[in-house]
């Protein structure tokens, strides 16, 4: 079974994306709608691990735009051979994989767009669509079985 | 380090090649450019210089002005001295990315020769182009001869890399008329001339890897609207920097740029406002009419398009009767974009003179001294009579019947 508290998903998706709070004046906004990605010095930053990383408000990392996604990608730990495809594939870097191995799916910047589940090369496949309201353990339990190759 | 390039104290340089020196003694990083009639020698020259060494630069050759313009901005983003330049069509297509530039506070340098927008093509110089840029929250620099677009391209880079300003700057010439007639130009010696603009001192620059930035953020409703307000604080605040980018460069070579030029207007009843080469046509025509028939002419001309010098206008004209206001650009269904911007800014003066429009020199059209002198004389009447005897606005040099529009409502 997959680890549904992932440690890399600690600090992601606190903020929602939506106007009304933090507004800022024209006097305060940053020139030229420039915004920094990480807070402070950022110079080791590609050796840090996400979680231990200094996001700044500015970075969508710490945004959740869940609600934007009507289906979501499931993933099946026990199909998967850690291909890595998905992670390749992925448009929104939404595929949580550490040393190589998959460990699951950010749902906080994840948008559906399906992407994962076509690339996947597994039989059956380790990535399938479900409805945003299906629980896991069910969308787990109605995992179709491996295709027989035709004759 | 770049080649040392002999240069002696006069030369004879046309505009395109007095800008491009200009580049060169800059050192600019970066040049992206699809080269276009009439400035194709700015950044034709620049490739020259670079590939025989004169530069420690890069001409990036690209597929299309859009692309021209997006390459700068990466240069520039990137922290890097960037300039191009581009005429008429090319300016159009850069258009959209004009706004990009400026949004994002970046000081590129774009060298503009003022060409005529199609249809029908024309490759003759008209402020078409200029006048598209108007909008797009760049500083517009105007020069009105060879030497003008010289020095001013040395100063648009003092001015748009200062932290108060970052801003992107316009140095514009007409097509053909300064871009492609030789005449007497006294450059600087190369240190000189780079010490006077320095060295780039990037922000926020995207190869600065100890603090990586998101340039071309998206913002909706909540957000856009404090952004724009903080850029055109910015350009409205220029002027300061601008002004003391002219006295220095004054101090250096005693040639003096003001936001606004006056000629002949210390006791002038009559002015003809103007930018770009017909400056130097009324300047003629004034001095011709004031020892011929003693008629009081003066003229006004605009050094800084962007931001656009009210105050100076109104202090330059507020003690004149009637002020022809020249618009080198077809207006499409309204006045002169000039016409009103001088109407606005002499509305608010006590005395509040008649302002009337011309348009002319449409597509390259020659604007002759007896046509400003005829103007000159035009508003000598308007100021006897004590009000506009003719339609507000006219075309001027224009073959066939009187083509005349709008009058002055008088009961």
């Amino acid at each position: 079974m997959q680890d549904l508290k992932l440690k890399a998903n600690d600090n992601r998706g606190m903020s929602q994306l939506e106007a009304g709070f933090d507004l800022l004046g024209w006097d305060e906004v940053t020139q030229g709608s420039v915004l920094p990605s990480f807070d402070g010095d950022a110079s080791d930053i590609v050796n840090k691990k996400a979680e231990e990383r200094t996001y700044s408000g500015f970075n969508s990392y710490t945004a959740t735009v869940a609600s934007w996604r009507v289906n979501k990608p499931v993933f099946n730990i026990d199909v998967c051979i850690d291909c890595q495809n998905c992670w390749v594939w992925c448009p929104d870097s939404s595929i949580l994989s550490r040393d190589k191995q998959m460990l699951g799916i950010d749902y906080d910047h994840c948008k559906g767009c399906e992407v994962c589940v076509e690339v996947c090369p597994t039989n059956p496949k380790s990535l399938l669509m479900f409805n945003e309201h299906t629980d896991l353990e069910v969308a787990l339990s109605e995992w179709p079985e491996k295709k027989k190759k035709e004759k | 380090m770049a080649e040392k390039f002999d240069l002696n104290d006069r030369e004879v340089w046309d505009g395109n090649y007095a800008a491009s020196q200009a580049l060169r003694q800059a050192q600019v990083d970066v040049v992206v450019a699809y080269p276009i009639t009439p400035s194709t020698p700015i950044v034709e020259n620049y490739g020259a210089y670079v590939a025989n060494g004169y530069i420690d630069g890069e001409f990036v050759m690209v597929e299309s002005e859009h692309a021209a313009m997006s390459g700068c901005i990466g240069a520039s983003a990137a922290g890097g001295r960037v300039s191009t330049a581009t005429s008429s069509q090319g300016f159009a297509l850069m258009a959209e990315v004009l706004y990009q530039a400026s949004g994002m506070r970046l000081p590129i340098v774009l060298n503009v020769v003022n060409r005529a927008l199609a249809s029908p093509l024309n490759v003759r110089g008209d402020h078409s182009d200029m006048y598209l840029g108007r909008d797009a929250g760049w500083i517009q620099m105007g020069a009105f001869n060879a030497q003008e677009a010289y020095d001013l391209a040395l100063c648009a880079f003092k001015v748009a890399e200062n932290h108060s300003v970052r801003l992107p700057v316009m140095v514009h010439q007409d097509g053909f008329i300064t871009s492609h007639t030789a005449q007497n130009v006294y450059p600087l010696m190369d240190d000189v001339a780079y010490d006077f603009i320095g060295d780039i001192v990037p922000v926020d620059d995207m190869l600065d890897f100890s603090r990586p930035v998101t340039y071309g953020a998206q913002t909706e409703e909540d957000w856009h609207f404090e952004h724009k307000a903080r850029q055109h604080k910015a350009i409205m605040d220029s002027t300061g920097v601008i002004d003391n980018a002219f006295e220095e460069f004054e101090k250096l070579t005693g040639r003096k740029y003001n936001r606004v030029e006056s000629y002949n207007m210390e006791d002038a009843d009559v002015a003809i406002i103007a930018l770009g080469t017909t400056v130097e046509t009324a300047v003629v025509a004034a001095k011709r009419l004031r020892e011929s028939e003693g008629v009081k002419a003066g003229v006004v001309a605009i050094r800084c398009f962007r931001p656009f010098p009210y105050e100076e206008v109104r202090e330059a004209l507020k003690n004149v009767k009637s002020i022809a206001v020249t618009d080198r650009s077809s207006p499409g269904g309204a006045m002169g974009a000039f016409f009103n911007e001088v109407s606005a800014a002499m509305y608010t003066s006590e005395s509040r003179p008649l302002v009337t429009n011309f348009i002319y020199g449409l597509g390259g059209r020659d604007f002759s001294i007896d046509e400003a002198i005829r103007i000159f004389k035009e508003q000598q009447a308007h100021a006897d009579a004590g009000h506009i005897t003719t339609e507000i606005q006219q075309f001027s040099g224009l073959r066939g019947p009187h083509l005349g529009f709008f009058k002055t409502a008088r009961s």
